[in-house]
C-alpha cells in the first residue's frame, strides 16, 4: 500500500486518481499508523515552505518520515514542495528541512536582462536526463512536464541530480538518492509522462 | 521571424458552465448551449490542452452542486491542471472546489468586493493556487475598467491598477479578460494584454476575442501573454466533428445546436493546429503527447 501523505498542503486527490489508473492501490492518509504501515510514500505538497515543516511537526509525523526514510529505506517520491522539504532548509522560511539530501532551496533570481521572465514559473517544460533513474524508464526522451514554483533546487552532490530543466536559467528538475526520488515538476499533472512516471514509481521503486 | 520568447506559452480552452451544460455567449451575454463540458474537457485533453479552465457563468443563480460534480468527474480522468471560477466568495468555496479536484480557482467578484481576501486565499491555498480574474471594458481615454457578474456590473477600478495590487496581495497568475472582445472573434485587446503583462512580474493569460490562428500569435508577440485562452474557435471545431453531442438537450437554448450551422465569426481550428501554426513563428509550446 502507498500513502499519500496528507498534511494540509494543497489538493492530494489527483495523485491518488493517478496512482489509480496505473493499477496500484494507495490511500491518503495524515494518519501516524498508516503511515508506519506504508510500503512507499509519496510526498506532495503546494504553500509556503515553513508551514509544510510545522504542519508534518504538528501532526506527528515528522520524526516517523524521518525513521521510514533513512531507517527503514521505504521508497518515498516528493513532489514539488514535497521535494523541497527533502533538503536544508529554504530561503522561503526559516525552519529546517529534512536534510536527507545535501542540497539547499532557493528563490529563482534572473539576471538584468531576463526580467521579463515571470514568478512563479508556470508552464510545460523540458526535462533533461543527467542520469538514468527507474522513475524515468521507458520514458520519451526529453518529456515535458508541468511546472509551477518559484523556488528550486540547488544540490551539493552532482550525482543525487536525475534532470534538470531551463527556466531562465539551469535548474534541478528531479533528483535521486536511494530511495528517495523527487521531482520538482507535477507528474500528477502531467498527461501521458506523468502517468508513465507515477507508474515506474508504483511498479519498480 | 519573431524573437525566440523565453519559455513555452501554455494554449487553454476555456469551458463556460451553465448548469449541466457547457455554453457560449457573446460579449459573455447571450447564451447557446454547445454540449456536454465534460466530453468538450476529454477531447481537449486528448489533443493537448495545457491547461482546462471552467467558469460557472451563472453560479450564484442557481448554486454549485452541478459543477462540484462536473469537477469531481473531470479531475478523475484528465490529468493536466484544471482552474475554477465563477461565484467563489469564501475560504469554504474555495476549499470545496479543490477538494473536488480543481488546481486552480479564479477569483474576481470577491476580491474586488474585498482586495484583502487575495491575501487570505494565498495564505491558506499558495500563491500558484489564486488566479485574479480581471475582465475589463474600453472607455473613452485609453481608460480600462474592471466590470464583475459577467461583465453587467462596473467596479471604478481601473483594470491596470488593480492587476498591479493584485500581484502585490500575492496572486500567482492574473486572467485577463477583455468583455468588448470576448465571443466576437475580432482578437484579443492587445493593448490591455500588454499593458497588464508589462506591469506584473507574474504570468498574465489573454482571454476573449480569439477568431483566427492570427489572433493567438499576435497577443503573444505584441501582447506579451504568457497564456492563451480559446473557447468559440476550439468549440466549435469540435462540434463540426462530433454529431453525437447534439442529441439530448431540452434545457437552455438549443435552437443553434439543433440547426447544425457553423459559426461564421471564427475560423475553427483544433489545438494541434494552434501549435503548428505558433511553432512557425518560433513560439514554443508543447506539441500533442501521442500515444505509447
Amino acid at each position: 500500500m502507498i500513502v499519500v501523505v496528507d498534511y494540509g498542503m494543497g489538493n492530494v486527490g489527483s495523485i491518488l486518481n493517478m496512482i489509480r489508473k496505473t493499477g496500484g492501490s494507495a490511500i491518503i492518509s495524515g494518519n501516524l499508523k498508516d503511515v508506519e504501515m506504508a510500503e512507499k510514500l509519496v510526498l506532495p505538497g503546494v504553500g509556503a515552505f515553513d508551514n509544510g515543516v510545522k504542519n508534518l511537526q504538528d501532526i506527528g509525523l515528522w520524526d516517523i518520515l524521518n525513521h521510514k526514510v533513512c531507517k527503514n529505506k521505504t521508497p518515498i517520491l516528493g513532489i514539488c514542495l514535497g521535494m523541497q522539504l527533502f533538503t536544508d532548509g529554504s530561503e522561503e522560511g526559516n525552519l529546517a528541512g529534512f536534510g536527507w539530501v545535501k542540497a539547499k532551496t532557493i528563490r529563482f533570481r534572473f539576471k538584468e536582462d531576463a526580467r521579463q521572465i515571470k514568478i512563479p514559473h508556470m508552464g510545460w517544460n523540458q526535462v533533461f536526463l543527467k542520469k538514468s533513474s527507474p522513475i524515468f524508464q521507458e520514458m520519451h526522451k526529453e518529456p515535458r512536464f508541468y511546472f509551477v514554483h518559484s523556488y528550486h533546487l540547488i544540490c551539493e552532490e552532482e550525482q543525487d541530480v536525475v534532470s534538470v530543466t531551463r527556466y531562465g536559467h539551469e535548474f534541478v528538475s528531479a533528483i535521486q538518492k536511494e530511495n528517495i526520488y523527487a521531482t520538482q515538476f507535477h507528474p500528477e499533472k502531467s498527461h501521458k509522462y506523468g502517468l508513465q512516471l507515477i507508474r515506474n514509481f508504483v511498479e519498480v521503486c | 521571424m519573431t524573437k525566440r520568447l523565453p519559455h513555452p506559452i501554455r494554449v487553454i480552452p476555456r469551458l463556460d458552465i451553465k448548469g449541466p451544460n457547457l455554453v457560449k455567449g457573446v460579449h459573455l451575454e447571450g447564451l447557446r448551449v454547445l454540449g456536454k463540458p465534460e466530453n468538450f474537457a476529454r477531447y481537449y485533453y486528448e489533443q493537448g490542452a495545457d491547461e482546462l479552465i471552467y467558469m460557472d457563468i451563472v453560479a450564484s443563480l442557481y448554486g454549485r452542486n452541478n459543477l462540484l460534480h462536473i469537477v469531481e468527474k473531470t479531475s478523475r480522468e484528465i490529468f493536466i491542471p484544471l482552474t475554477v471560477g465563477g461565484g467563489l466568495r469564501t475560504i469554504e468555496d474555495i476549499r470545496g472546489i479543490l477538494c473536488a479536484g480543481a488546481d486552480k480557482v479564479a477569483l474576481n467578484t470577491a476580491v474586488i468586493a474585498r482586495p484583502e481576501f487575495i491575501r487570505e486565499a494565498v495564505t491558506c491555498f499558495g500563491s500558484s493556487t489564486i488566479v485574479v480574474s480581471i475582465e475589463a471594458t474600453k472607455h473613452a481615454g485609453e481608460k480600462y475598467e474592471c466590470y464583475t457578474d459577467n461583465g453587467r456590473v462596473p467596479t471604478g477600478f481601473d483594470a491596470m491598477e488593480w492587476a498591479q495590487r493584485a500581484a502585490e496581495f500575492g496572486a500567482g497568475e492574473i486572467l485577463v479578460t477583455s468583455i468588448d472582445k470576448e465571443g466576437t472573434g475580432k482578437g484579443y485587446d492587445i493593448e490591455l494584454t500588454r499593458q497588464i503583462a508589462d506591469r506584473v512580474s507574474i504570468p498574465v493569460i489573454a482571454c476573449g476575442g480569439a477568431g483566427r490562428l492570427e489572433h493567438i500569435r499576435d497577443v503573444i508577440v505584441d501582447g506579451h501573454a504568457d497564456a492563451v485562452v480559446m473557447a468559440s474557435v476550439l468549440h466549435y471545431g469540435y462540434i463540426r466533428d462530433q454529431t453525437s453531442e447534439r442529441k439530448d438537450f431540452t434545457e437552455g437554448n438549443v435552437n443553434f445546436l439543433m440547426s447544425k450551422q457553423g459559426y461564421s465569426k471564427v475560423q475553427e481550428v483544433a489545438l494541434d493546429e494552434i501549435k503548428t501554426y505558433l511553432a512557425n513563428f518560433d513560439i514554443e509550446t508543447r506539441r500533442k503527447v501521442h500515444a505509447s
